[in-house]
């Protein structure tokens, strides 16, 4: 949690409340309930939406996107599985998974593109199809270059800016802040990947959404492209918006993401802090180098360790650094080298699918649900 | 929620109407998109086209051989009906095409996903759809068939004899093949309502008005007859022509049209809702 702080504190001079406290959320159905009240008078809603975004501090401690129970089944298929989450705003959610884990399709249900065969998915407390202005609440980049080939980037922003009335000014601001401003007349098909996909993101951040969805937006893009990508990313959270990012590459998540929400076989597995999640994994272990390293193995051994020659180093599972280097000076061992080497983010996803998938393959059926 | 104000990361730049999205915004957007493709300019510019060098072509023929005509052709020729065979058969097309497209296209490109997130009560998306290409399509197939007619009868000149607007049975035959048009091409888009894909919505919609016709009339006699009145090819000529004593009148089989039209449409709508996006 600690390192979660720190890094997120390098982004932004606020301090977000959320980070102080996962336990002491209270219940999303406040939200909803107020929503919900404030549906009889039109100007009200609208009021209440403006507070929640003009005072990015105000909603934090409620979830935004809160999906209970969520399943998709397509025939014999299951692509969904009882999904139950939720996505709070000042982080970046990242949502990790294998391809073909779900990801999309759960992306998808919360947009109210594929409906949920059970369960439900919600975002600012309503379901999508019930939102007053959607563009205004919620912007999503699903799908790279999911743009009609003929029509030029401004034709594309423009005929949803007028979906949900939003300036046209807002076409031609996005259109330059996401460098597309030279070629918004050209026909889309001409674009190249990359190109697509930053119209794609001005898409998704037409109408100044509090709520951004991107499935795998990386993809394609060159190193150039992935960076601003990132910053984009982080930034947006750092306004305070909720941002919820898609991938099936656990490096991309380990640096763009506070949080993970992470699924195997449309399951849900874990949602923790990134930090969390490499300090939890059993994939951690010390590099020892010493000219007597036989000696300090036996050691070891004794002491209960996990060791293993690798390269010339001993590794060691099992036992810490602190413990390791005062055993080396009990036995007058000199040390070259005591290393400890934290799993990287994709050890501890490849440990937990893997984890989950012995689970379940033991456990069919009965099992489904009780692993929350 | 607390009231504290904090710094303005978050200030909102683009703001929030009052109320909610409804026709008038989908109505626009949906006029946006129909206008920034190249595919609708050159359908409309077929449409109008096809008619206009159909009757042209025609006339001129007509009127270079009149006096070479037997008698009984003469008698038989339908100055009406000739100049706007073209863009009853044009129009039925290339509308027809058009109206597949403005659904089809959505679902061949991925756009359709970023029309229903904008606007997710997708029966509106398709009225607002069904609104802004059933207006298009009536001005442009009204044009076509008045500046068809016009030009035809214009070539028409003595001894052959030509019709005006205030024949008997000329301004119905012009403004009903645009209202025909108008109605054949809505059926088109609701075609691809059902069958998403363009090659497999332009595959039945071209099997209704085409092929159907053909395998109709292997039929018997009077079985022919009876189906044969209710295809819209058949309810497009009736429009245009003085229709045989066995085919409906014109207004009765454009009535039928309509009706399958908005079957069509309503089945449409439903599947919309029902089926992921």
């Amino acid at each position: 949690m600690t390192l979660h702080q720190e890094r997120y504190d390098v982004l932004t001079t606020r301090r977000p409340a959320e980070s102080a406290g996962r336990g002491s959320n209270p219940p999303a159905s406040d939200l909803y309930a107020r929503r919900r009240g404030s549906h009889t008078d039109q100007h009200e809603t609208a009021d209440a939406r403006e507070h929640d975004r003009q005072l990015p501090g105000a909603g934090e401690e409620d979830s935004v996107i809160e999906a209970q129970h969520l399943t998709k089944r397509y025939g014999d298929k299951v692509a969904v599985d009882d999904l139950s989450f939720t996505v709070r705003p000042g982080i970046v959610t990242g949502f990790l998974g294998p391809n073909g884990s779900g990801k999309s399709t759960t992306m998808r249900m919360i947009m109210g593109l594929d409906h949920p065969t059970e369960g439900q998915v919600t975002v600012n407390g309503q379901h999508y199809r019930d939102l007053a202005w959607p563009l205004h609440e919620v912007g999503a980049l699903l799908e790279a270059k999911a743009i009609h080939p003929g029509r030029s980037a401004r034709g594309h922003l423009r005929m949803l800016a007028e979906a949900n009335r939003i300036p046209l000014r807002r076409v031609e601001e996005l259109l330059e802040l996401v460098g597309l401003g030279s070629v918004a007349g050209q026909r889309a098909g001409k674009f190249s990947l990359g190109m697509g996909q930053r119209l794609g993101i001005a898409a998704a951040l037409l109408g100044d959404p509090g709520v951004l969805i991107f499935d795998e937006p990386v993809n394609g893009l060159d190193p150039d492209g992935i960076r601003w990508v990132r910053k984009l990313l982080k930034g947006l959270a750092a306004e305070g918006r909720t941002v919820f990012v898609s991938s099936h590459l656990m490096s991309e998540m380990a640096l763009t993401a506070d949080e993970v929400v992470v699924i195997g076989r449309g399951r849900f597995l874990a949602q923790q802090p990134v930090a969390e999640m490499t300090s939890r994994s059993t994939a951690r272990f010390v590099r020892v180098r010493s000219p007597e390293l036989l000696k300090l193995r036996a050691a070891l051994d004794e002491q209960g360790a996990e060791t293993a020659f690798e390269d010339g180093a001993l590794i060691v599972r099992g036992m810490d650094e602190v413990a390791i280097g005062d055993l080396a000076a009990s036995l007058l061992v000199t040390l070259h080298e005591l290393a400890p080497e934290s799993a990287s983010l994709e050890d501890a996803f490849m440990e937990l699918t893997e984890e989950s998938i012995e689970y379940h393959g033991a456990l069919q059926g009965p099992a489904r649900g009780g692993d929350r | 929620m607390s009231m504290t104000t904090t710094d303005t990361a978050g200030t909102r730049v683009v703001a929030t109407p009052v109320g909610r999205y409804g026709m008038a915004d989908l109505v626009r957007s949906e006029w946006t998109k129909l206008r920034t493709v190249r595919s609708t300019i050159w359908t409309l510019g077929m449409t109008a086209f096809t008619g206009l060098a159909a009757s042209a072509i025609a006339m001129a023929v007509t009127r270079a051989h009149w006096t070479a005509m037997s008698a009984g052709n003469r008698s038989s020729f339908h100055p009406i009906e000739v100049s706007l065979t073209g863009a009853d058969l044009g129009g039925t097309l290339m509308l027809g095409i058009l109206g597949i497209l403005v659904v089809s296209s959505e679902y061949a490109t991925g756009t359709i996903r970023a029309t229903l997130a904008a606007a997710p009560r997708r029966p509106m998306v398709l009225a607002a759809k069904v609104l802004v290409f059933g207006t298009v399509s009536l001005v442009v197939a009204e044009f076509g068939a008045f500046a068809s007619f016009l030009l035809g009868q214009a070539l028409l000149t003595a001894p052959a004899p030509h019709a005006t607007l205030s024949s008997p049975g000329a301004l119905r035959a012009v403004a009903g093949i645009g209202l025909f048009l108008c109605v054949v091409g809505l059926l088109a888009l609701g075609i691809a309502v059902l069958v998403r894909h363009t090659a497999g919505a332009i595959s039945a919609y071209v099997g209704v008005i085409l092929v159907l016709p053909i395998i109709v009339s292997a039929l018997p006699g009077s079985l022919q007859y009876q189906i044969e009145r209710l295809l819209p090819l058949e309810i497009g000529s009736a429009m245009i022509n003085n229709p045989p004593p066995d085919a409906f009148g014109p207004w009765t089989g454009f009535g039928i049209l309509c009706g399958y039209t908005a079957l069509t449409l309503a089945v449409g709508a439903v599947l919309l809702v029902r089926r992921d996006a």
